[in-house]
This record gives C-alpha cells, sequence and structure tokens, in this order.
C-alpha cells in the first residue's frame, strides 16, 4: 500500500475513534473486559492486562518485542527514552490512542532552535503497522505503572485471532 | 598540486617519476607529530603520538586551555583535526564543519554547514553521529549524513566539489570517516539495519568522479573479489564466493555496509576495513534452502583492497551467519611486531564479536584469535588447526546460539551483548609497550528473534533483546584494557562504570588517554593502567582523544557530547533479569550523570 494511501484511511479511522473516546472518557477507568485475549477498555480502546501471578496478555508482550525491535534504536529500553528521542512511557500518559496511531504511521518534525528531530512514518512499514496496537498496550502498561523495565517474565498463549490478524495483515504467509 | 614554492622546488626533481599525491602529502603531513591530520592520526590507525611534553609525571598538572561549543546537541564522535594553524571541529548531523585559528583560542575562520533533507535524521541506527572528515593536499575531505561527499578548500571552506555516494530514501546515510589515498578518496555507506546492500567506494580526490566501487555481497564483478587471486585463509576464495553464501536474492538487501574506519599501508598498497551484519536480525530468515545456517560473505569480514582498482587482495569472516549483530566494522590497526619469534607486518582488529584478532596483512593468514573479554561465551573459540575444515571459523556454543535456541525464543545471558565487547571507538597502539589500549564494553544480552518483513526505507531488525552489566564482575559495563596482541592476552584491565565508548590515545610520554560516558577525560600509566588525571567535561565522551602542538607546547582536545547507540542504550540505565523482575541493575542510568551538548575541551600544562 502507498505511503498517502494507508495514512489518509488511518486517519479517516482515526477520527471516528476519536468522537467515539470524547463521548465516553470519563468512563474510561471502569471495568475492562476481555475479548479472545484482547483486552479492551470500558468504551473499547485497546489495554493491557497483568494478572496477578504477573502474566500479561499476549498483545502486551507482542508490544514489548515490536517496541524493542522497531522504535527502542531511538526511544531507548523499556520506552524510558534516550539521548537522541523521547520517553515514550512519559508521552502515553497524555497522549490518545488516536494520536498516538496517527503520529506513528505519518510521522513528527520538530524544529526547535537547539535541534531538530524527526520520527519518520511507519505506516508502510508492516513490522510496525501490523502491531501498533501491541506497541500501545505495551506502553501504556509502562506508563501506567502496570508492568516493570524489562522482559515481561510470564505472558498468555498468542490467541489464534492474533495468529489471523498478523497473517492478513502481512499479506504473504 | 603544489602548496609552497619552496616546496614545489623541492619537489620537481621527483615530479617525472611520482606524481605527487595526496598520499605522500597525508604520510608527510601525519609524520609531523605537532598535527592529527587524518581521524585514525595515521595510515596506521595506531592513534599514537610521539609527542612527550606531557607525560606520566606532570599529566596531573593539566588544566583547560580553551573550549568550544558546537551549537548541536547530538552525539559527538570522531575527534578534531589540526592542520598548520588551523583546527577542524566537525559536528553530529547538520555536520556543521568549523575551521578555529590556533592562533586566537579558537576563532572561527569560517564555518561549512551544509543544507540537508531532516528525512535523513530517522533512517540513521541509533544518533546521526559521525566520525569526522580528513586532510589530504590543501582539502578537507567531509561526508555528509545524506551521503553527500564535499571537498572543501582548507583555507578557505569554499566548495571544490561534491557528489552524492548513495540514497537515503533505501536508508542509505554516512557516518564514517573517509580516507584520502593517493589520487582517490575512499568512503563507506552505513544502513545493514535498513537492508542496505553495502559498499566502499573511490572518488578522485582532484574531480570527484567515482573511479571503483566494491560491494560487499554479490557477484564476483561487483564485489572485486578475482575467483583465483583473492585470498582467504590462506586458498583462492573461487567463484561466486559472496552469491553461494546466500539463498536467492537476499544479498540485494543483505547489509555488510562499512561504517567505520579505514587503514592503509602503503608498502603493499592495500585499503583495510570491516563490513557489517547481514542486515536482519533475525537468522532464521537468512538460512539456505536447507533451514541450515549460511555464510553470507562477506558481511562480517576484514577486507583487504587493493587502492588503485579495489579489486581484494584477501578478506576473512569473524562472524559467519551471524546471529547477535556482531558488526565486523571496527578499525584495523597496523603495527609490526614480533609473534612467535618472528618479526610480523599484522593487522590487529577488536571485533564486536568479543575476539581479539592478529593477521599477517599482507597475506591475510590468522595468527591470533583470544577474547578480550573474559566473559564472551558465545564461542568456545576460533578453529587453529590449517588443516581442519573448520580452520578460521569461531565455534558456536549451543546455549548461545539465537538460531538454535529458534524463533520467537529467548535466548539468555549472551556475551557480548549485540554493541559487542567493543563497538567504534578506536583502540590505540603504543610502539613503546607494544600494548593496545583498547576501550570496551562489558555488557550482555538476552536476544529473542522473530520474523520481520522488509520495507525499502525502513528498519529491518526482526529482534528484542535486553542488556544488563557482565554478571559475576564487578558490576559495571565497562573496561579500559590493555593488549598483547602477539598473545592474544589481556595485560590489564581497569573496570568503569559505563562502557568506555571513546576512542584511546597513546603518547611517548608513556600514557594513554580516554573519555568516559559520564564525561571524564582520564589518563593512565601505560605500563598498569593507573589513573593519573581525570577531569570532568561538560558532557559525556564518545569522542576520541587526539593531541597537537602549537608553538612548541603540547595540547590534547577532545569533543564531548553524549549520544550514538551509548547514548540511547544506557541513557535510562540497563537492567538485570537476574535481579528479579527488571529491576534496574547496579548503575543507575546515563542519565542521572550526563546531559547532551556538544563541546571541545582543550588541556595543556600550565
Amino acid at each position: 500500500m502507498k505511503r498517502a494511501g494507508f495514512a489518509s484511511a488511518m486517519i479517516g479511522a482515526i477520527a471516528l475513534l476519536s468522537n467515539q473516546y470524547a463521548m465516553a472518557e470519563t468512563a474510561s477507568t471502569t471495568a475492562k473486559k476481555e475479548i479472545a485475549g484482547k483486552w479492551l477498555t470500558a468504551t473499547g480502546e485497546p489495554t493491557y492486562n497483568v494478572a496477578n501471578d504477573g502474566t500479561v496478555d499476549w498483545y502486551t508482550f507482542s508490544g514489548f518485542r515490536r517496541y524493542h525491535s522497531e522504535c527502542h534504536t531511538c526511544h531507548g529500553p523499556d520506552g524510558e527514552g534516550s539521548s537522541y528521542a523521547p520517553a515514550l512511557v512519559e508521552s502515553v500518559k497524555t497522549m490518545s490512542y488516536a494520536d498516538f496511531m496517527l503520529i506513528v504511521a505519518t510521522g513528527r518534525e520538530v524544529v526547535r532552535a537547539d535541534k531538530q528531530s524527526k520520527m519518520p512514518a511507519l505506516g508502510d512499514n508492516a513490522n510496525v503497522r501490523c502491531y501498533l496496537e501491541d506497541i500501545y498496550v505495551y506502553l501504556k502498561a509502562r506508563a501506567d505503572g502496570g508492568l516493570p523495565r524489562g522482559r515481561p517474565a510470564n505472558r498468555a498463549d498468542k490467541p489464534e485471532a492474533a495468529e489471523k490478524q498478523e497473517k492478513e495483515c502481512f499479506g504473504d504467509r | 598540486m603544489h602548496r609552497h614554492a619552496l616546496a614545489s622546488a623541492s619537489l620537481a626533481v621527483f615530479a617525472f617519476a611520482t606524481p605527487a599525491m595526496a598520499n605522500e602529502d597525508v604520510l608527510q603531513q601525519s609524520a609531523r607529530p605537532e598535527q592529527w591530520v587524518l581521524q585514525t592520526g595515521n595510515y596506521t590507525n595506531q592513534r599514537y603520538s610521539k609527542l612527550a611534553q606531557i607525560n606520566r609525571d606532570n599529566v596531573k598538572n593539566l588544566k583547560v586551555a580553551w573550549t568550544f561549543s558546537t551549537g548541536v546537541l547530538r552525539g559527538h564522535e570522531g575527534a578534531p583535526l589540526v592542520v598548520g594553524n588551523i583546527m577542524y571541529v566537525h559536528t553530529p548531523f547538520p555536520n556543521t564543519l568549523y575551521a578555529l585559528d590556533l592562533n586566537e583560542d579558537g576563532k572561527i575562520l569560517w564555518k561549512y554547514e551544509p543544507k540537508q533533507n531532516p528525512d535523513v535524521i530517522p533512517v540513521m541506527c541509533c544518533d546521526t553521529v559521525y566520525r569526522g572528515p580528513a586532510y589530504a593536499d590543501g582539502t578537507i575531505y567531509h561526508h555528509q549524513a545524506d551521503t553527500t561527499l564535499v571537498a572543501l578548500d582548507a583555507k578557505t571552506g569554499k566548495e571544490k566539489w561534491k557528489v552524492v555516494n548513495g540514497d537515503p530514501k533505501k536508508g542509505e546515510t554516512n557516518t564514517a570517516t573517509v580516507l584520502p589515498v593517493k589520487d582517490k578518496v575512499i568512503v563507506g555507506i552505513s544502513g545493514a539495519e535498513f537492508g542496505v546492500r553495502g559498499h566502499v567506494t573511490a572518488y578522485d580526490a582532484k574531480t570527484g568522479k567515482q573511479v571503483w566501487r566494491a560491494y560487499s555481497l554479490g557477484p564476483d564483478n561487483e564485489i572485486l573479489f578475482d575467483p583465483e587471486k583473492t585470498m582467504s585463509l590462506g586458498k583462492p576464495v573461487g567463484k561466486d564466493s559472496s552469491l553461494k553464501t546466500w539463498t536467492g536474492e537476499q544479498w540485494k538487501i543483505g547489509g555488510g555496509t562499512a561504517w567505520g574506519w579505514f587503514s592503509y599501508d602503503p608498502e603493499t598498497n592495500l585499503v583495510f576495513y570491516g563490513t557489517a551484519n547481514p542486515s536482519t536480525w533475525n537468522p532464521a530468515q537468512r538460512t539456505g534452502t536447507d533451514g541450515k545456517p549460511i555464510d553470507q560473505k562477506w558481511t562480517m569480514a576484514i577486507i583487504a583492497r587493493d587502492a588503485d582498482t579495489g579489486v581484494a587482495k584477501w578478506a576473512y569472516q569473524m562472524t559467519p551467519f551471524d546471529e547477535w549483530d556482531y558488526d565486523g566494522v571496527n578499525e584495523m590497526i597496523l603495527a609490526d611486531i614480533t609473534v612467535q619469534g618472528q618479526p610480523r607486518k599484522v593487522l590487529v582488529h577488536f571485533d564486536r564479536n568479543g575476539l581479539g584478532y592478529t593477521l599477517d596483512r599482507v597475506t591475510g593468514e590468522l595468527l591470533v584469535a583470544n577474547k578480550f573479554d573474559p566473559k564472551v561465551n558465545w564461542t568456545s573459540g576460533v578453529v587453529m588447526d590449517k588443516n581442519s575444515p573448520q580452520y578460521g571459523r569461531p565455534q558456536v556454543v549451543k546455549e548461545y546460539s539465537t538460531f538454535q535456541t529458534g524463533q520467537d525464543k529467548n535466548t539468555k545471558g549472551v556475551c557480548p551483548a549485540a554493541l559487542g565487547s567493543k563497538d567504534q571507538q578506536p583502540a590505540a597502539f603504543s610502539p613503546q609497550t607494544n600494548l593496545f589500549y583498547v576501550p570496551t564494553n562489558h555488557v550482555c544480552m538476552d536476544y529473542e528473534p522473530f520474523r520481520v518483513s522488509y520495507t525499502a526505507g525502513q528498519p529491518y531488525v526482526g529482534a528484542t533483546l535486553s542488556m544488563f552489566a557482565a554478571p559475576g564482575s564487578h558490576g559495571g559495563m565497562g573496561n579500559f584494557i590493555a593488549w598483547d596482541a602477539a598473545q592474544g592476552k589481556i595485560a590489564w584491565s581497569k573496570p568503569e562504570k559505563f562502557s568506555v565508548w571513546s576512542g584511546a590515545l597513546a603518547t611517548a610520554g608513556g600514557i594513554v588517554f580516554y573519555g568516559t560516558l559520564e564525561g571524564y577525560i582520564k589518563a593512565v600509566d601505560e605500563k598498569d593502567g593507573t589513573e593519573l588525571f581525570k577531569f570532568k567535561t561538560p558532557s559525556g565522551i564518545i569522542g576520541n582523544v587526539m593531541t597537537y602542538s602549537h608553538n612548541g607546547k603540547q595540547y590534547v582536545a577532545v569533543l564531548s557530547g553524549v549520544g550514538g547507540w551509548a547514548g540511547i542504550g544506557l541513557a535510562a540505565g540497563l537492567t538485570n533479569p537476574n535481579d528479579g523482575l527488571g529491576a534496574v541493575g547496579g548503575y543507575a542510568g546515563l542519565r542521572d550523570y550526563t546531559a547532551l551538548g556538544g563541546s571541545l575541551t582543550v588541556l595543556t600544562l600550565p
């Protein structure tokens, strides 16, 4: 898919999501639910789950892996930030899910008197695009203090739905 | 061609036989200890200075002479150059270059600031670093992040020519230094993590016209390997030495970039450099059609090429079928030492994979391959028996093979970590002690590879890793060591809190300098590593220490400015999975010690 095409489709989808969240933002901290291994907030926004024994849901674990393949070479280990790029465990405390998706898909450039930084548009990178939600819920878990630094000690098995969605997204296997 | 009337008169007699060329100029200029005309000091890459005014007795009295802020916040690698009364200081992206007047404490004579598309920033894996320009024949050769190579008049900063070496849209960028040799300038390329097909290219020093390009992988006529004459481990490499070690057309996105340093031996006319990892970090995606490991030549290799033609005389692959990201790009140091009772012309290389190699630089014969960090565990060693079918190959320990452990599985406790027992930070050699002084990392990792897909200009990694200080050691993440390359043994080792990410300098004063990530510039005794001096500069040091002399006085200079892979990987501190659930390890993060900011510190005796 061409970058522009993907980006505009993405923006459309995000606009819808934003409205949905805006209507129910006060309820977002209430009970979350699980659908086939995937956890959602009461408003339908993806979220993480850490069981009492420390076992994380598959998607959060997947986000940990993909973050440390695609994102950490700029943003540092565990979303903690680096000398090069900001700490995403801080960013997602105030950034909405919709904004997160938009920035990852289309990039961001910051030009200041002291420095110029540029986040690439990763929307046409399947290794990011196919795991956007995963990366978000992982960072959200880190930001909320729900997950310590390092590799999650235990994880849930990979749900069939994740396998299916991955295959569809990659399109080649 | 000739800089001074006097010089041209005296050279005229030779002009018929030998036209004055850049390497003669570099040889003459770099032989003057008051100057520093190449990033690596001279063609040997020894980083040794004959200056001895600052010595082991008086080094404790060093004081700041003057400082200079570069105005750039990113990681500052490389070192300033000094030619005559001018110091040249470079910065990371946007790759500003300053010419400073040594007669006026660094007054700016001229400034060159290239305009580059910021799209290059995110395709530079691990910070927008630059290992610096080089000088030859009145010209500064400057290779920008966007791969524009520019020749500048050293006196005025005026552009003489410029040429573009690669395409950042495909992830091709530059971080390496350049090497002027004869009538050519030799340059490399970065971007193995973006699936770039690595190459080294020679441009005409006078015009910028491309003379030759040698890829690291692909058909013989593109890698410039002669099947009959190019040797490896004493044998001709044979036809398709690269192609037959790859599955299908994977070599077209196969990495093997050359992003480090170059050395040159005028006697054999050979240029030496190392090549990087075979792109994706998931080895399962690079197997042969039978699902077994395959070498991926000539990634992870030391290559010796004829400076005029680019044709390889010999090559040696250190880490066939990489499973850990142990790039082979670190510097190749040329020295003449005695090995097993025989005087040998050697090349010494400290690889990311934790092995210190000594080879005969004329023939490529492997003389020594030993661990320079005792914690290295991925290999039981290199087979040195010439009759063995495994001759020259490292033997992989199953427990630490990320390929044998498998995709989607976590291989634990591999030493060294992906940043290597040593990264690009160059070592020094002192002919006074015959020892090599090596800045090292003392860090291990857990590594889990998984499937990734390739998109041009996007990261092509496919592994997640966690790093931690080497377990069962002093708890720090680095050592500064002295190495006997004839024996393959550590002479002494000085523990450091953080990885030592700064290039070393050895001097005739009996001392060795290096910088630390907290920002200290340190001087130690060449004999035993005793710390004789330290001074905290404004930011963490990932630059290389250099020395020069001006008006009869010796100076030591270093660029501060934390960043690079060290700044990214260590800013937040490492975690130690053995400490429990991801607790922060023995030391807090680098960010508790230092902050961003490029600056130059120049020290001298009062």
